[in-house]
């Protein structure tokens, strides 16, 4: 399990998961998801996890997103315990600190590329002109700059998770939350989104954590953990 | 791109939905701009009497008449400043669709009475001095076309002459104005004397009297002097505030205020089901997307106020459309039934129609909007 836990120093520590516990209730029924789970995620690191479907994958990334609470425990970003967040100052943490990846890129249908791009800046004071300039980066670092003004239905799956990666690293967030997000999309093209955020990781320093099934996926990452009956099974670093 | 385009993005992305229900709320305000001016133009002869103005009519019923002797006496009254005899008579020009609100009165009084008829010096003195002269509102005037020096005959739908037939001949020494917008000028007025000397029946009897106090606070002892003075004789008075007597002829036309508040509240019922309904809908369409925006960091507050701005967008845009349809639609109704009292859409009726636009917008957004905000991301995305 987390054995280097203790050897890590506070400040190169970015998650710290303390006795974490979730159930669900389903009427009187209460199903287990993790039981008293510890584990530690590294500033800078790019963690794969993989599981079979329903071990609790989702609920993991969740929870480290601040969007899921767990039933017990505790979950320590930086110095701070997100677990004990308002709704409020964890939608404020999110838009400061988290970019989101999901497997259906989830874009706003109604808007194009670059307003899709654009709608993390509406959380920020960043000026019109700023904004923009975000945006062609963002958009610029995905190779998507000439599909600015298209509409997510005028694109490819593979485009659209290039929009989203752009939309997650727009306002420049320390940590990447991915959910299988090579999911929908074919091989080649996942290989190029994965090198996308090898990159990320690599040159720009950010932390990823992303959910896969796939084992070709996760070899992207630099450590990979197993999650299973609600326990971690590490595979080592690669 | 802020806050205000994401909301206009999102009522625009389904544009027959969006057309459905701009239409339904356009019609609905249409509806509601048209009849409001409707019935303020009925209640505008109310709204406008004259606080010191009494009207008396034989007290069975205003359409019977009163001995002209009893406008003299009235007239001596201490307190009583201006006193007319009138006389509806129930004219018509050639055909008798072609009704005209029409008096016989006595053509000095009439205007130190109603000081709202406004007419030029000239026009005045030949009113006064022309024994056949009409006195024609500007209404009138342009609805039959006729104009100063014209002679034209009325016919009566009660009178005859003493010579036979039903028809007058008139000149058209003045045609009057008014300064508030809001003063039918559809009435004609022409002498009391010409009148009584031809008719074949009913001479030297009266209408009614309109009168003007020196002081409001005069109006309820005069009343009591005036009745009580005619009491038990042949031809008993009731005398009333010009506006009792207005309304009570309004009143003859039906309850037509209660039946427009009925078509208003369905038309508002009606308008409440359809928005509502596609706004329901549309939210609910878009729960997984609402979810992301969370995500993102959007609080669930700001959520709510767009949710709650894009109804209430729907419902101002739809709303001034609709009374904008309306402005028009009075303007073409008057043209084409120029027999209307004069309909304007007043700023209390903007205003009112305005406080009805956000109602609207509230009551079909504030669900959606609480759905939203409650809206949990995790349940959401997992659909
Ligand atoms: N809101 C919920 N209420 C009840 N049970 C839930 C809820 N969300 C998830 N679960 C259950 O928790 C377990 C873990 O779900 P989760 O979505 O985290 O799995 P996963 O590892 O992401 O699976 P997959 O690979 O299929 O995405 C599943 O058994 C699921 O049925
Ligand atoms: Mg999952």
């Amino acid at each position: 399990m987390d054995t280097d836990n203790r050897q890590i120093t506070a400040n190169t520590t970015l998650y710290n998961l303390k006795n974490v516990s979730k159930h669900f209730t389903r009427g009187r029924e209460v199903i287990p998801i993790f039981d008293n789970l510890d584990m530690s995620i590294k500033r800078g690191e790019f963690l794969a996890i993989m599981g079979p479907s329903g071990s609790g994958k989702t609920t993991l990334l969740n929870m480290l997103g601040g969007i899921d609470q767990p039933t017990s425990g505790e979950i320590w970003f930086e110095d701070q315990r997100i677990d004990q967040f308002s709704e409020n100052a964890l939608a404020r943490w999110r838009a400061a600190n988290i970019g989101f990846i999901f497997q259906f890129y989830n874009l706003m249908p109604m808007l194009s590329a670059a307003r899709n791009v654009e709608l993390p800046l509406l959380l920020t004071s960043l000026s019109k002109k700023r904004r923009k300039q975000s945006v062609e980066a963002a958009l610029e670092l995905v190779d998507l700059k000439d599909r600015a003004e298209h509409k997510p239905r005028e694109m490819s799956g593979g485009q659209q998770q290039r929009v989203a990666i752009a939309r997650a690293i727009v306002s420049d967030p320390k940590l990447l939350l991915c959910d299988e997000p090579t999911g929908d999309i074919d091989r080649k093209t996942s290989n190029e989104i994965l090198t996308m955020l090898q990159y990320l990781n690599k040159d720009y320093g950010k932390t990823i954590v992303m959910v896969t099934h796939d084992f070709e996926a996760a070899k992207y990452a630099a450590r990979i953990i197993h999650l299973d009956k609600g326990r971690f099974i590490e595979q080592g670093d690669s | 791109m802020g806050d205000l385009y994401l909301m206009y993005k999102n009522i625009t992305r389904k544009k027959l939905r969006l057309c459905l229900t701009l239409f339904a709320t356009v019609i609905a305000f249409m509806i509601y701009g048209t009849l409001m001016a409707f019935q303020t133009a009925l209640n505008a002869g109310v709204d406008l009497s004259a606080n010191n103005r009494l009207i008396t009519v034989n007290k069975i019923n205003f359409t019977q008449p009163l001995p002209v002797s009893y406008a003299g006496w009235i007239k001596s009254l201490n307190g009583v400043t201006h006193s007319v005899p009138m006389t509806w008579f129930g004219g018509y020009y050639q055909k008798m669709q072609n009704f005209i609100p029409m008096f016989a009165v006595k053509p000095d009084s009439l205007l130190t009475v109603y000081t709202e008829i406004t007419i030029p010096q000239q026009q005045k003195k030949a009113w006064l001095q022309n024994r056949q002269a009409l006195m024609v509102g500007a209404k009138t005037a342009a609805r039959f076309g006729w104009k100063l020096g014209d002679r034209v005959p009325v016919s009566s739908n009660i009178y005859s002459k003493k010579s036979g037939g039903h028809t007058w001949d008139f000149d058209i020494v003045a045609i009057y104005k008014s300064s508030n917008p809001q003063f039918d000028t559809s009435s004609v007025y022409f002498h009391y004397k010409y009148f009584n000397k031809s008719r074949s029946f009913g001479r030297d009897t009266i209408g009614f009297i309109a009168l003007k106090t020196r002081d409001p606070k005069l109006n309820e002892p005069l009343i009591k002097t005036i009745d009580h003075h005619f009491a038990n004789s042949f031809y008993e008075t009731k005398t009333m505030p010009e506006k009792a007597f207005n309304k009570a002829f309004i009143e003859q036309l039906g309850n037509i205020a209660l039946i427009i508040t009925f078509a208003l509240l369905a038309a508002f019922f009606i308008i409440l089901v359809i928005v509502g309904n596609s706004m329901a809908l549309a939210i609910r369409e878009r729960t997984a997307e609402i979810a992301v925006m969370k995500t993102l960091g959007f609080t669930s507050g700001r959520i709510f106020r767009m949710i709650l701005g894009e109804s209430l967008m729907l419902a101002f845009v739809g709303g001034a459309a609709g009374i904008g349809a309306a402005t028009g639609l009075v303007k073409i109704a008057a043209v084409l039934v120029p027999t209307l009292p004069p309909l304007i859409l007043q700023p209390e009726i903007l205003l009112s129609a305005g406080g009805y636009m956000l109602l609207l917008g509230f009551m079909t957004g504030i669900i959606p909007a609480i759905s939203a905000f409650r809206l949990n991301i995790v349940t959401a995305l997992s659909r």
